[in-house]
């Protein structure tokens, strides 16, 4: 099974997990002090914040169930819930500095967010069903649904973090109600625990039921497993409170200037990171990359879509309020742009933790079709090299390749060594020219082609001659005419026993200028110059 | 083997060393045919002969290896005689001259590719200097050859077309230590080759960029090389005042620099020659700008500065008076057909520079006997004064040039109105080696005897349409000037074959020129090739007498030739024939010859292999087989079809024409 085949099946087991483990599931989401009393109304505020930890969990909960006291949590247990934490807490102990609590704004976001989660509901009681019918479908739909599932749910958390941030400051005004603020505030990182706690909790609830079917693809991901090696090897309460360093934080915001702690720092997964669509019709789970492209197409699932607050832009009410800076770490461990990262550099939006973690972090699958060697892991830059490719393309010896020539010679001039090479096509051609050049003395060939005359005298030669001759065909007798070695013996009318010059020495005659002008040839032709030669 | 023994006993020659041998070889330069003398003396002497000798410049690549094997001390090896040289020629010397081989010219051959190159690179691996020029079929796989070639000192790819900068950065990356390079009409190269060029060749010391596509942006990085002496930008349009003002940055090493035909530079560009290139020793500012006082302010403070050519410069008299004074002591001037030299502007500068040893004014139209009289009284040094068409200049004004400029060794005075007295005065000039006194109409005999008395170094000789000359002129050079190797006498209508019959006692003449002398006939060739035996250049257009008969002896003798034009002479397929067996000839000149046929003309092209240059009317071509034009083309020589219109006599034309000009 291939890694996609094995994320999908680790991200998306409550698909099969049938309707009342569902259930389970998203009340084991509840505040979680007091998870075990569920009731259907909370469970909104419950996968928002800890939804990450939760995916992961589950995922986990099939390769290793474990027990669910916190104490007996193994080393490699869930690194990410305490990034969720973090983040959590960054946001909140941000969002205390700059903003007032507006309680009618928060009423709305979290309405919205019930809204949002009752859909989700649906959804998955949607695929539920579907596959109680067809049980034989193919790994496709299944990653499609589970990607539906993991987009919605990714939007859900964004919004519930923003919201939870412009809760912090009324916390430390006044002992809210809600437990859940009330917990975050009081006990900042201590209360985390429990979030794992409840984790593991629901791993086991629902985990150990159904290890058994699938756990031949529940095989551990290696990456996955990494990922946690690299986090919090002890124990994540103390890691949680060692990221807390100031100088991390001060660090952060290096790229862009930001201050540290004026914007709030966000982690997708890479489940998230790598899904093809984070936006999915609830009806017929259809994905799309843009919400506008699945507000267009819900108007074709009937009338209440049409509605010019259904099309209209879902952010708006968030943006409302005044919004944090935003701004988002790769969760690959001991990247820059990881925020442990001593100097963190954040990514601006999802599209660029999007096109840094595969550009970084993934294999390079799409190959350019011209040049079969450029390998991009990010189809748009497929697309971009695809333009270019072929047309002017600079190399290097070193095997670097350059659209632009600038750029090749800039890099010629920095480094030793290196030449430009010319480009493979040319290469090919002149292969074959030093073919034609390497077969030494060419005298067989009959054609009329340069490289078969070798118009050296020698007597073997003129048999290719007088064959060129035969083919011309225009001249009677083709060696009288066309071998140079008969032209001493011709007779001009008298003037053959012309005397010969008193200095003409008759044993070397060379056919060739000795230091300057002079030429000592003989009248005999070249054939017998190059005879006397030894 | 047995008869020679005991003469070798007896052969005292034989314990002559080598290093007599040797040095008794430097002495013999002058003329081949004694070498060649000597190595028949005996065998050491062949031996010695064989080893002595470095250059090597054979006329047929086929005799190649025999020759190399012959000579094993080859340094030099010059194949600018064979047109075709292929990638198996380039491999058998390559795998015969090994590690002797310094310097190979491959600038006039073509049919050899990359891959003959790159043998010759890798065998040769001592090579210091490869001359490509013309080698518009060499492509950038050939530069890769070349760039194997790590001691390269020395490159020409003139007119190498098809290299492109990637080419040109192979050879900046593997040939380090070049130090000449000539890039001369190399369209495919730009400013990122040249940058490269630069960066990674240290050592460049000449630089020729004539007509390479570069900017402004190449000056910096090529201005860096501390080395730089020689920098020829000719006809770089992409460079103007902002790129030479580069230059300010400093650039000691600079001693010549050559922007000729640069349009776009002005006085504001060069004024920062001031500051950066005080060294500069020779600037050419040739079809440049005009020359403005402004320009010759830029110049003021170049102190080394001795050579300036302004040719086809718009010069203003102002402009010459203050190069006059800013310059500190000029040796060469130039100002060949520049509009606008006067008398004023050219005596302010004459007056200035008294060490002046060149003086070029060729059709400076408006200059007259002032002119001639500053001239003569303060350059009195003078070497070299070219003044072709200076036509208001008096005949008197030639007696003075005579008495003063004693020092006088090339002189041309083409189209002037000099006379005998002037010419007996110029006979003074005893040092006199060349002499042009072309379309001179007042010269008889009468002053061509003075030259022929007194200077008797004179190498050059041009007489072209002088019609007052006869075989008694001609009498007294030959007997005056046994140096002389070059004469026109095109158009001397009175000269018969009593002249050539003298002149055929310089034994080194090379150059004959009678073109259009109807009264030579086959006698005075004959005589000519049989007493000038390094005749390589022979014009005969239009002497219609000459016919079979001449050229007999002429190819027998005359085994040197390389040139020959024969157009309108009464020659047949016979004497063609005949010239063919010739092994030197290159270049056929051979248009409206009644007695040739198609089939004559076949057979001597055919056996004719070192032709170069065949040039026939076109009427010709379809007469010609396809394939033989073809094959003759393969073996590098190119026709040059004509349509010209056979011409009776168009001398009375030009006689005509000559008696309209005043």
């Amino acid at each position: 099974m291939d890694l996609k085949g094995r994320r999908c099946s680790e991200a998306w087991p409550k698909s099969r997990l049938g309707n009342d483990s569902l259930k389970t599931l998203t009340l084991d989401l509840e505040p979680f002090n007091q998870f075990n009393s569920l009731q259907q109304n909370q469970k909104w505020n419950g996968p928002d914040n800890f939804d990450y930890g939760y995916r992961i969990a589950t995922s986990y909960s099939e390769v290793n169930p474990l027990p669910a006291p916190l104490s007996s949590n193994p080393d490699n247990q869930i690194k990410t819930p305490s990034q969720v934490d973090k983040q959590t807490i960054e946001a909140l102990i941000s969002a205390s500095k700059l903003q007032d609590w507006d309680p009618r704004t928060m009423l709305s976001n979290l309405s919205f967010l019930e809204q949002k989660i009752h859909q989700l509901q649906d959804l998955v009681h949607l695929i539920v069903g579907r596959e109680g019918r067809a049980v034989g479908r193919p790994d496709e739909i299944e990653a499609q649904q589970q990607q539906l599932v993991t987009a919605d749910l990714t939007s859900i958390i964004v919004q519930l973090i923003s919201t939870a941030g412009s809760l912090l400051p009324s916390v430390k005004n006044t002992l809210a109600a809600n437990p859940f603020v009330g917990q975050l505030g009081s006990s900042s990182g201590v209360g985390f625990p429990h979030i794992l706690d409840a984790n593991d909790a629901m791993q086991q609830d629902n985990g150990g039921s159904k290890v058994s079917d699938h756990s031949d693809q529940i095989e551990p991901p290696s990456n996955c497993r990494h990922e946690q090696n690299n986090g919090g090897q002890s124990n994540p309460l103390v890691s949680t409170i060692e990221e807390h360093d100031p100088k991390d934080e001060e660090d952060a915001g290096e790229g862009e200037n930001l201050p540290p702690g004026s914007y709030e720092v966000l982690q997708l997964e890479k489940e998230e990171i790598l899904a093809p669509h984070t936006h999915f019709c609830m009806i017929c789970g259809k994905g799309f990359k843009r919400d506008a492209n699945l507000r267009m197409h819900m108007r074709g699932h009937g009338d209440e879509y049409k509605t010019p607050a259904a099309l209209a832009k879902p952010q708006k009410e968030s943006n409302s309020e005044p919004m944090l800076i935003k701004r988002y770490s790769c969760p690959f461990a001991g990247c820059k742009r990881n925020k442990d990262h001593k100097k963190f550099q954040p990514l601006k939006t999802i599209l660029c933790v999007k096109n840094h973690y595969k550009r970084t972090h993934c294999d390079k699958s799409y190959t350019c079709s011209r040049c079969n060697s450029k390998k991009f892991s990010v189809i748009a830059d497929l697309k971009t090299h695809e333009k270019h490719c072929g047309r002017d393309k600079w190399l290097c010896s070193c095997g670097t390749t350059f659209s632009r020539k600038d750029k090749l010679f800039g890099h010629i001039a920095l480094f030793q060594g290196h030449t430009p090479a010319l480009p493979p096509e040319e290469n090919k051609v002149s292969s074959g020219a030093s073919d034609l050049g390497g077969s030494s003395e060419v005298t067989e060939t009959t054609q009329v082609e340069p490289t078969g005359f070798n118009f050296s005298s020698g007597t073997s030669n003129v048999g290719s001659i007088q064959d060129d001759v035969d083919m011309k065909g225009n001249v009677d007798d083709p060696t009288g005419y066309f071998s140079p070695l008969n032209f001493d013996t011709c007779n001009f009318g008298g003037f053959h026993e012309f005397p010969r010059p008193p200095f003409e020495v008759s044993d070397s005659s060379f056919a060739f200028l000795l230091s300057g002008s002079c030429n000592y040839i003989s009248k005999t032709g070249g054939a017998s110059g190059s005879d006397a030669l030894e | 083997m047995k008869r020679q023994k005991p003469v070798e006993c007896f052969n005292p020659f034989e314990f002559l060393s080598e290093e007599i041998l040797f040095t008794i070889l430097d002495c013999l330069d002058e003329n081949p045919l004694d070498k060649k003398s000597f190595a028949l003396v005996c065998k050491s002497f062949y031996i010695a002969e064989s080893r002595h000798r470095k250059t090597l410049k054979p006329l047929r690549s086929e005799l190649l290896t025999a020759i190399l094997n012959r000579y094993p001390c080859i340094t030099h090896l010059d194949l600018s005689l064979c047109p075709r040289i292929t990638d198996n020629t380039l491999i058998v010397v390559s795998a015969l001259c090994k590690f002797t081989l310094h310097s190979i010219d491959l600038s006039r051959s073509k049919f050899f590719s990359h891959v003959g190159l790159a043998n010759l690179v890798l065998n040769c691996s001592s090579l210091l200097e490869i001359d490509l020029s013309n080698g518009t079929e060499l492509t950038d796989s050939a530069a890769v050859a070349i760039a194997a070639a790590k001691n390269l000192e020395k490159l020409s790819l003139a007119r190498c077309k098809s290299i492109s900068d990637s080419g040109i950065g192979c050879i900046a990356v593997g040939c380090r230590k070049l130090r000449v390079i000539n890039l001369k009409w190399c369209l495919g190269v730009t400013d990122f080759g040249v940058g490269l060029l630069a960066v990674k060749c240290k050592d460049i010391r000449s630089l020729d960029l004539s007509y390479v596509p570069i900017t402004n942006k190449s000056l910096p990085s090529i201005l860096q090389l501390q080395y730089l002496e020689d920098l020829v930008l000719v006809g770089c349009f992409g460079i103007d005042d902002e790129g030479i003002a580069t230059f300010s940055r400093g650039c000691p090493s600079v001693e010549r620099l050559n922007i000729a035909s640069c349009q776009n530079v002005g006085h504001v560009g060069l004024s920062s020659l001031t500051n950066g290139a005080r060294n500069l020793r020779q600037l050419i500012l040739a079809y440049g700008s005009p020359v403005t006082p402004a320009l010759a302010a830029a110049l003021q403070k170049l102190s080394k500065l001795h050579s300036i050519k302004l040719d086809g410069c718009m010069v203003t008299c102002t402009g010459l008076q203050a190069i006059g004074n800013c310059c500190a002591s000029l040796r060469e001037l130039s100002l060949s057909k520049c509009p606008g030299v006067t008398d004023e502007g050219l005596s302010s500068l004459l007056l200035k520079h008294k060490q002046l040893r060149k003086l070029d004014i060729t059709c400076c139209r408006k200059i007259t006997h002032v002119s001639i009289a500053n001239i003569t009284t303060s350059c009195t040094s003078l070497i070299s004064l070219r003044m072709e068409s200076c036509s208001l200049i008096p005949k008197e004004a030639f007696v003075s040039i005579g008495e003063c400029c004693h020092l006088l060794e090339e002189l041309d005075l083409t189209d002037n109105k000099i006379d005998d007295e002037g010419l007996k005065s110029i006979s003074r000039c005893s040092e006199l080696s060349s002499l042009k006194i072309g379309i001179c109409l007042n010269i008889t005999d009468e002053g061509l005897t003075h030259v022929g008395m007194s200077c008797p170094k004179l190498i050059e000789l041009d007489l072209y349409r002088c019609a007052g000359i006869t075989d008694l002129g001609i009498a007294a050079i030959a007997r005056g000037c046994p140096r002389l190797e070059m004469i026109n006498m095109a158009y001397c209508k009175d000269i018969t074959d009593s002249s050539l019959i003298s002149l055929s006692k310089c034994s080194r003449l090379n150059t004959l020129e009678i073109r259009g002398c109807p009264s030579i006939s086959s006698v005075g060739l004959s005589t000519i090739a049989m007493g000038c035996r390094l005749l390589t250049k022979l014009d005969i257009k239009k002497c219609h007498n000459i016919n079979d008969v001449g050229i007999l002896p002429l190819a027998h003798f005359s085994q040197n030739l390389r040139q020959i034009n024969l157009s309108y002479c009464s020659i047949t397929d016979v004497g063609l024939l005949a010239l063919a067996s010739i092994s030197c000839l290159q270049s056929i000149n051979m248009m409206h010859l009644r007695g040739l046929t198609a089939n004559g003309l076949a057979a001597a092209l055919l056996a004719c292999g070192g032709l170069t240059k065949v040039k026939l009317h076109s009427s010709f071509k379809p007469l010609l087989s396809k394939p033989l034009c073809e094959h003759i083309e393969a073996r590098g020589c190119v026709f040059h079809w004509r349509d010209k219109a056979f011409q009776a006599d168009n001398s009375k034309g030009w006689k005509l024409q000559l008696e309209d000009m005043p």
